[in-house]
Order: C-alpha cells, then sequence, then structure tokens
C-alpha cells in the first residue's frame, strides 16, 4: 500500500465538525469536475490511491479515470462498501425486489437468482453477501482495486453483534474474485483484531481513527497503541487530524511516531492542503519518496 | 452480569442490540421479533436464543431488564408486562401513544424501583449536554425564547406500506422527527403549559404528517417554536438544531457544535469569554466502550446500565421526562385539529388599523 491515501469524505458533504462547512463542501462539489480537479492534484503530488466508498457519484469518477488509461496509469481504487444511504434510498425508491435488481452484477440474473436464491431458502447469508459484493463492485469494471474495504457501519455492526462468519465470506470473495486484499474499517480497533485473530485472517489490513487526542478510538487510546506495537496487522490511520482538532504538524508527527502503521488516509479540497500534508508526512517518514515534479494543471484531461 | 433481552430487529432494534451485545456488563439471552426469517439467520450465524412471542419469552427466560424497540403502538403492553415481573425497561421513542399508558406506566415502574428509560439519544449528544450545562449555568440569562428544529430526507414520494406512514401505530413526523426536538426542548425550559398554532401537514404521505410547526408555551412568559420537516432532501440525514435566546446572550447547537455568544452582562462560565465562543463535538464528547453509529447511542444504553448496576431508578430520560414529552405530542395533535385560531374574516372586522395602513399605501401608489 502506498503511504498516503486520499478519502473522500470531503466530496460528499461529511465533515464531523460542521454542519455548516459540510453543506458548503456539498456546494463546492456538486459537479463532478469539481471532485477530478482535486483528485488530480492528488495524484500530481503522487497520492495515487482513492480510498473511497461505493456513492453512486463515484462511478463518475471512475468513468473519468477508464477514459483516460495515459493520465491514470497508477490510479489505484480502494472501494469500501457498502454505502449505507444508497441501499437506505433504493429500497425506499423501488421496493427491496426493486432494489436487488438495480445492484446486480452484469453477468446477469441467473447466476444471481441462483446464488440469492438458493441463499435466501437456505438461511445462508453466503450467496446473498457475494451478491452484494458483486453489485458494489459493478462500477470498478477494468480498474485497479488492490484492495476492498468493508465499511465501519457493517464492520462494527458485525462486530457488536458476533456476526463473525460474514468477515470470512468478505474476505475469501474478495481475495478470489477481485484478486484483492480485504480490508476493514472500524471503529473498534482492538475488539476487532480479537475476531479477525480467531477466525484465521492473517495480517490483515485494518483502518481505524488514530490520532493524538483519542477521538472515536473505541477500547481507549492505550489499546490502541499496545495493539501496534504487540500484533500483526496492517493498520491504515484515519481521522489523524480528529476532525481538524489537531494542529495538521503536531498530528501528523504523532502518527507517524507510532509504530507499525503502514499508511494515512487523508482528506483535503484543496490542492495547498494536499501538498502540505504530503511534505509533513515525507518528513516525519523517511521512506516517503519526495514530492513528484508537478506538471502543469492545464494538461491534465478535464470533463 | 445483567441478563437482557431485545425485542424488535429493526433499524433500531438491531443497532441496540449490536452495542449492548457488545457491553462488558451485558449478557443478551434472548431477542424477539416476529421475523422467523431473521430469527433464523441471527440464530444460525451468532447462537443467540430466539423467539417469535414476547409474553412466552418473559414467562421462559430469566431476565433482569428488556431493551423494547418494536412498533410505538405495542409498546405499552410490553412496557406493562415487562414491569409486572420487576424487570428494567429501555424503550424506544416515542414512549406512547396515549398519555393515561404513559401516565400509569410511569408510576408503576416507580412503585417497584426499577430502572427505566426512553432512547432520546439527543440528550447524550455532547453539544446537547453542553447546552443543558450552560442554562443551568444561567449563561445566558433569563431564557425568552427557544427555537428547535429538525430537518431530513425521510419520506420524499407518495409510498406507504410500513408503520411508520400510519398515526395510529405510531408513525409520522410529530411521532418519528419532531419527538426529539420537543424532548430537547422540555429538557431546556421545562414542561410547556400550553401549544399554539401547531400545522401538521402532509407533503407526500397519505396519511400522516411529513411537516410540523407549533408554537409552545412555557411558564414564566417564555416560549418556543418547532419546525420539523422529514421530507426536505437536501439533508443528507436527520439533522436537529436548537437556538436558545436569553436575556444576556443567544446558544445554538447542533450534533457538532455548540455556539455560545455571550453578553458582557452574561456571567461568563470557566473558559469561556465575552462575545462568541465555540465548542465542538471533538471535545464534548466523552469516549464509549464501543461505537457503532454515533456515541450518544452507546452512551445511553451504558447509561442504562449503570443505573441497573447502581440500582438508581432516577436519571436521564426516565419514563417521567418520556411522559412529558407525550404529554406534548397529544397536546399538538388536539391543537392541530382545531386549525386557524384567528381566520381572514375576523381579522378584517377586527382590525381597524391595517385597514388605515392599506389606504395610506393606496394614496401613495396613486
Amino acid at each position: 500500500m502506498d503511504r498516503l491515501l486520499f478519502g473522500d469524505n470531503q466530496f460528499f458533504g461529511v465533515n464531523h465538525m460542521s454542519e455548516e462547512k459540510a453543506r458548503a463542501q456539498q456546494l463546492r462539489f456538486q459537479e463532478i469536475g469539481a471532485v477530478i480537479d482535486v483528485l488530480d492534484a492528488a495524484y500530481d503530488e503522487g497520492v495515487h490511491t482513492f480510498m473511497c466508498t461505493t456513492h453512486d457519484r463515484i462511478s463518475l469518477v471512475c468513468d473519468h479515470v477508464r477514459a483516460h488509461p495515459d493520465r491514470y496509469a497508477d490510479f489505484k481504487f480502494y472501494p469500501g462498501m457498502p454505502y449505507a444511504h444508497k441501499y437506505a434510498n433504493a429500497v425506499t425508491e423501488n421496493g427491496m425486489l426493486g432494489a436487488v435488481k438495480r445492484f446486480l452484477p452484469d453477468e446477469g440474473l441467473m447466476d444471481a437468482a441462483i446464488r440469492g436464491g438458493r441463499s435466501m431458502a437456505k438461511k445462508d447469508i453466503e450467496g446473498i453477501t457475494t451478491l452484494l459484493i458483486d453489485a458494489e463492485m459493478k462500477m470498478f469494471q477494468g480498474l485497479s482495486t488492490p484492495v476492498i474495504f468493508l465499511q465501519n457501519i457493517v464492520v462494527d455492526l458485525l462486530l457488536g453483534l458476533g456476526f463473525k462468519d460474514a468477515f470470512r465470506i468478505f474476505a475469501d470473495h474478495v481475495k478470489s474474485r477481485y484478486e484483492a486484499e480485504p480490508g476493514f474499517i472500524t471503529m473498534n480497533m482492538p475488539a476487532l483484531l480479537d475476531v479477525l485473530d480467531e477466525l484465521g485472517i492473517e495480517n490483515p489490513i485494518v483502518c481505524s481513527n488514530i490520532n493524538k487526542i483519542g477521538f472515536r478510538m473505541c477500547g481507549g487510546i492505550e489499546a490502541y497503541e499496545a495493539a501496534l506495537r504487540e500484533r500483526r496487522f496492517r493498520a491504515i490511520a484515519m481521522s489523524v487530524y480528529a476532525s481538524g482538532s489537531i494542529p495538521p504538524r503536531e498530528a501528523i508527527e504523532w502518527v507517524c511516531a507510532q509504530p507499525n502503521i503502514e499508511s494515512i488516509v487523508f482528506g483535503a479540497s484543496s490542492k495547498g492542503n494536499i501538498h502540505s500534508t504530503r511534505e509533513l508526512v515525507s518528513e516525519c517518514w523517511a521512506d516517503m519518496a519526495p514530492t513528484p515534479r508537478q506538471l502543469p494543471s492545464e494538461e491534465g484531461p478535464s470533463l | 452480569m445483567i441478563k437482557l433481552a431485545v425485542v424488535g430487529l429493526g433499524k433500531m432494534g438491531l443497532s441496540h442490540h449490536a452495542m449492548i451485545n457488545a457491553h462488558p456488563d451485558v449478557e443478551v439471552v434472548g431477542v424477539c421479533d416476529s421475523s422467523n426469517y431473521v430469527l433464523g439467520v441471527l440464530n444460525k450465524y451468532t447462537g443467540v436464543n430466539t423467539y417469535t412471542d414476547f409474553d412466552a419469552m418473559l414467562e421462559r427466560v430469566d431476565l433482569d431488564a428488556v431493551l423494547i424497540a418494536t412498533p410505538s403502538s405495542s409498546h405499552a403492553h410490553m412496557v406493562r408486562a415487562a414491569l409486572e415481573r420487576d424487570l428494567h425497561v429501555f424503550c424506544e421513542k416515542p414512549f406512547t401513544l396515549s398519555v393515561q399508558d404513559a401516565e400509569a406506566l410511569t408510576a408503576l415502574g416507580r412503585e417497584r424501583g426499577l430502572v427505566t428509560q426512553v432512547g432520546y439519544h439527543n440528550r447524550f449528544v455532547g453539544a446537547f449536554h453542553e447546552v443543558k450545562a450552560l442554562l443551568d449555568a444561567r449563561a445566558i440569562g433569563d431564557v425568552t425564547h427557544v427555537l428547535g428544529e429538525a430537518y431530513g430526507p425521510v419520506v420524499l414520494k407518495p409510498k406507504g406500506g410500513t408503520w411508520r406512514s400510519q398515526r395510529t401505530e405510531g408513525g409520522g413526523c410529530l411521532y418519528d422527527y419532531a419527538a426529539h426536538v420537543i424532548d430537547l426542548l422540555n429538557w431546556y425550559v421545562g414542561e410547556p403549559v400550553g401549544v399554539g398554532g401547531t400545522v401538521l401537514n402532509k407533503v407526500f404521505s397519505r396519511e400522516i404528517d411529513d411537516e410540523v410547526f407549533s408554537t409552545l408555551y412555557f411558564p414564566e412568559g417564555k416560549t418556543g417554536q418547532l419546525s420539523v420537516n422529514w421530507s426536505d432532501e437536501s439533508y443528507r440525514k436527520m439533522t436537529t438544531r436548537v437556538t436558545i435566546w436569553g436575556t444576556a446572550g443567544r446558544i445554538y447547537a447542533d450534533r457538532q457544535e455548540c455556539q455560545v455568544y455571550l453578553r458582557d452582562t452574561a456571567p461568563i462560565p470557566t473558559g469561556f469569554q465575552e462575545g462568541w465562543n465555540v465548542r465542538y463535538t471533538t471535545e464534548l464528547t466523552e469516549p464509549v466502550w464501543f461505537y457503532l453509529r454515533g456515541e450518544e447511542y452507546s452512551a445511553q444504553l451504558d447509561a442504562f446500565v449503570q443505573r441497573i448496576k447502581a440500582k438508581r431508578a432516577d436519571g436521564l430520560n426516565s419514563f417521567e421526562s418520556a411522559t412529558m414529552t407525550d404529554k406534548v405530542i397529544a397536546m399538538m395533535i388536539a391543537d392541530a385539529e382545531k386549525g386557524a385560531s384567528t381566520s381572514a374574516g375576523n381579522a378584517a372586522i377586527a382590525s381597524k388599523p391595517a385597514r388605515r395602513r392599506g389606504r395610506w399605501r393606496f394614496r401613495r401608489g396613486s
């Protein structure tokens, strides 16, 4: 994995600090061109991995990247599924069946009906789960998706319920069908690691909040520090600024000083912020390549 | 270990189940739902004992507490059955659909010394809690007016079908969205003595309200206004906010932040200054043992558990305070049925000054 991954919360009006700021971001990124401009800025800073939800609008980004293979030769998507609101809305609009049909993968109704129908009848979640994963992956066809994540709302729901088999089903399917590494986003990292260990999912990629003030690090900052020191997993730190409540330098210096963090995922809305985050991280992590020479932005394709 | 059963596995029930199941002091010994299918899947994959009949479950299982998250119309019956067996009860909101039921159940719970709580999770949101602390410290002097708002994208086109689209089952924007805001206002300024000008409007729904507007009258001349709409697509998800005016300042709060303006006449609390002050959720939120969908959902369940452990009947969101919210809802339903209190016709007869203003404008225009 790259040491810096680019997140997508800012594009969808998700802001944990301020509703005003969230709305301003929604306005700003209403046109997909504005999203692509920021992604281009990140790409040109050498941040080549886009960790994104499976929000409908991401499919426009996928189309754009597919249409310009030369511009985005090293562009990688790390999809995180599901975008929960999408399911809720689709069920409201189309009913259960209509929603399932809408999310069916391209390979056709037959396979889906067999996998889904058999699965439903036997109260066996394997078929229906793999079907939903395929549906979510539809928009990324032909694109590079080396890591596929399960979003925290689902991971933590399954973790709380003790629905452990679902993690194994997800991991197996992602590996066999997409030749990708499974990743898990969670707000309860130490507890999740116990369950993944128990299931024999080795050296898992786990993305969780890791920040100096312990914001949304359930189990406590000490347990997180111990896990980073002692356990075998590939950690991705998110919310490193704790929604802007830690000054950037202080936040990055602390995170980079923690042992065994493989990557940091961050969101930014401007070229300046992307650049300064990148500079800060490369100061702290010696193995990060220096910022590449920048292309003049006019050379990039636009929509 | 507190032995608890979860009743109702809808959106709320399932997430409550996940959170409480992860609680170190609780053992979920049963789940109950009317859907055999959901129960079957849950039993197969998690091993939890499942029941389709609530009363039979109470009969058979040794329990300390129940968590009820069924459609609202069934709350009263289930809560009563649980209290009669001396079980502590956490019930989803709204508490009941009848003030009589609410009062009787509150009395029963108190009589038996049981821990009771209703799921008004906003009182566990850091920013809303901060507002309460500021009001208790009289930081903005005497409160004169409160505005409570909630908007979100629930019903965006004509539809129906679930219990949430029927008033008799506890559906509608008033029971679903507005109840949260009413409960917050009650917490901040007490029980209203009356309501007026209530509007329960349909936007897309056939049978129920999608918009709620009302004026609340509190003791000592304080007033409140409620503006709630669950057919507003411009919001990504439910957004609740309150604004409170006082003689010495103003407070605004939503889930993310608490903004306070304090005049020089205010008794400035420690850590605050004259003029603008902002506190963000990151500094106002206490850590929880397990996070699923917001700290407040975890925190309210933990509060319930801690009260049971300490055998403390009083606490935040007890049946008493939820009954107050049920009462205000009942007042609003009654008020809305009356329609406008002043009609265009009698306004014309009563208002001489208005006619004068009209003539003056006419003359100026000519």
